[in-house]
């Protein structure tokens, strides 16, 4: 079983297609939709988390690829730079998966991208502009 | 026997002087013993590295061909205002300063993602500032336009200067209300889903010396990863806010107001700081050092996390309405634990100053101190302590009469 989180940008003329209905039904995958921005007539943008086996889930990808899909990985899409932080820890309160975190007593924070599902609700705390997502 | 700082500087220039942290000192005073470890230990070094809003720096950017008076002008440095009410060609850059009409700040809450404290930040780092500026021309400074990139190593001077920095002790933020708000304590979630607290704690400067026996106008210190100086007390410097049996204020009491060339110092440590819906402001880095010339200067550096508490105050209703009193009183070491309990109910609590900062500048003024680069100095007065009489007072309005004919 492997597991990845994407970000699957859909071209205007594809927003109306059931993606998510085939990547489950047709190839198996457990799909978590962790954020969706649709709005007609403009790119749409799917934040999912797939599971399935490898030969699924290539599948998938390649269906989803010559469907006119544009996929990427999450990780690159959300950016934590260390040079920017202060480690103030204001962040890691609201982060509701740890991917933002701190050890205590010393107090040094740190990101996981594994565990960031995009949520945004770190960047209005971060003062230094050490967190980018670009959704 | 007392020991001096002349003493103490002597030991320095010979590479002899015994140093610790005030995170340090806490270990080394419990297992020496209070007596011994005051003889033995002469310099305990604190550091702090958070937001600090009465920052700013003064500038005197040279003169043109034709000469310009920029004093009465209208200037910006990166389309952030500065102050002209100054000689010719002498500005004053504020860190809070924000762009006139920046659409990054015209809708609700506001990024406020660009200011003084950027430009600070900017120029520190070496980097070129457009300075734009429009001068009301008189005989001697005929020029009335000006428009030219600077770096900071073109000025002649360039001074941080900063009134209020360092406060001894602060507030705990919660929003009691139903609505996010936004202030300079972060992002507070409604009704108390979070709690936002502001100090180096047993780290902090003046938290380590709460009665100003050893810090006072004239103090060395690590500024901005130079060397600066306390001018003596900041703005709403108050020491009269009650205290523990140790003389540590239980809410924000003293503040320091220092000063440090510019031009020596690092981006690392002046950095500009955005904060969502409310403002930009300049985070700095400040440690000073404690010489432990006695007994009770060194007991006052041995102060804990769990030693220092702080006020519980609610910013939705009752710190914009002025409204005293608080909701309880935490620890620091509770608060840097992740939650408190507030009402019965768990908080999960952040920091907006950063303690690993804080160690690694008393890390690096300690590194100065044991290297017989950096001595200490001999304060010129004291700043105004307990006995001073001070009161902290609010802004007395008082009607202005247009009708008078009398003045």
């Amino acid at each position: 079983m492997a597991t990845k989180r994407l970000v699957l940008n859909f071209p205007p003329h594809l927003i109306d297609q059931p993606v998510t209905y085939q990547l489950i039904t047709k190839y198996k995958l457990r799909v978590n939709i962790l954020r969706a921005r649709i709005t007609p007539k403009e790119w749409g943008r799917l934040v999912v988390e797939v599971s399935g086996t490898k030969k699924n889930l290539d599948a998938a990808l390649q269906f989803v690829a010559q469907l006119g899909l544009d996929v990427k990985p999450l990780a690159q899409d959300v950016r934590w730079h260390e040079d920017r932080c202060i480690e103030c820890t204001a962040c890691t309160s609201i982060c509701p998966t740890g991917a933002l975190s701190v050890t205590r007593p010393e107090m040094r924070v740190s990101f996981k991208h594994e565990k960031c599902i995009a949520c945004e609700l770190c960047l209005p705390t971060c003062a230094y502009g050490a967190v980018e997502i670009m959704f | 026997m007392a020991k001096t700082i002349q003493e103490i500087n002597e030991k320095i220039k010979s590479g002899r002087a015994v140093v610790f942290t005030a995170e340090e000192v806490i270990g080394v005073a419990k297992s020496k013993g209070l007596k011994k470890a005051a003889l033995e230990v002469d310099v305990v070094t604190t550091g702090t590295f958070a937001p600090m809003c009465s920052s700013g720096a003064y500038f005197n950017v040279g003169h043109t061909k034709p000469r310009i008076k920029l004093g009465g002008g209208k200037v910006t440095l990166n389309d952030v205002p500065v102050y002209t009410g100054l000689a010719a060609v002498d500005l004053f850059l504020g860190a809070t300063a924000i762009p006139d009409d920046d659409p990054r700040n015209r809708i609700h809450p506001g990024r406020f993602a660009y200011g003084g404290g950027h430009v600070i930040e900017d120029l520190v780092a070496g980097k070129d500032v457009k300075l734009v500026a429009r001068a009301y021309g008189t005989d001697c400074y005929p020029r009335r336009k000006l428009e030219t990139l600077l770096r900071l190593e073109d000025t002649n001077q360039a001074v941080l200067f900063n009134m209020r920095n360092a406060y001894q002790n602060y507030g705990v933020a919660v929003n009691l209300s139903d609505r996010i708000i936004y202030t300079y304590m972060g992002v507070l979630q409604p009704n108390m889903r979070n709690a936002t607290y502001c100090s180096a704690g047993q780290l902090s400067p003046l938290l380590n010396d709460p009665f100003y026996l050893a810090i006072g106008m004239g103090t060395r210190i690590f500024l901005g990863g130079g060397v600066g100086y306390v001018v003596g007390s900041g703005t709403q410097h108050n020491p009269g806010v009650p205290r523990n049996d140790r003389g540590v204020p239980r809410a924000g009491a003293g503040t320091l107001a220092v000063t440090g060339d510019l031009k020596l110092m690092q981006a690392r440590w002046l950095r500009g700081a955005a904060f969502t819906g409310y403002g930009s402001t300049l985070a700095v880095g400040i440690g000073v050092p404690i010489p432990i010339l006695n007994e009770e200067i060194l007991r006052c550096t041995m102060v804990t996390d769990a030693d220092i508490v702080a006020p519980i105050i609610d910013y939705s209703d009752a710190y914009p309405k002025g409204i005293p009193g608080n909701l309880g009183e935490v620890t620091y070491a509770r608060l840097k634990s992740g939650s408190i309990t507030v009402n019965g109910k768990k908080v999960p609590t952040a920091g907006l100053s950063s303690y690993a900062r804080a160690q690694e500048i008393a890390t690096i003024l300690k590194g100065w101190i044991q290297g017989g680069e950096f001595l200490l100095t001999e304060p010129v007065t004291t700043l105004p302590s307990v006995d001073s009489g001070i009161v902290f007072k609010p802004l007395n309005e008082r009607p202005i009469n247009n009708n008078s004919s009398a003045s």
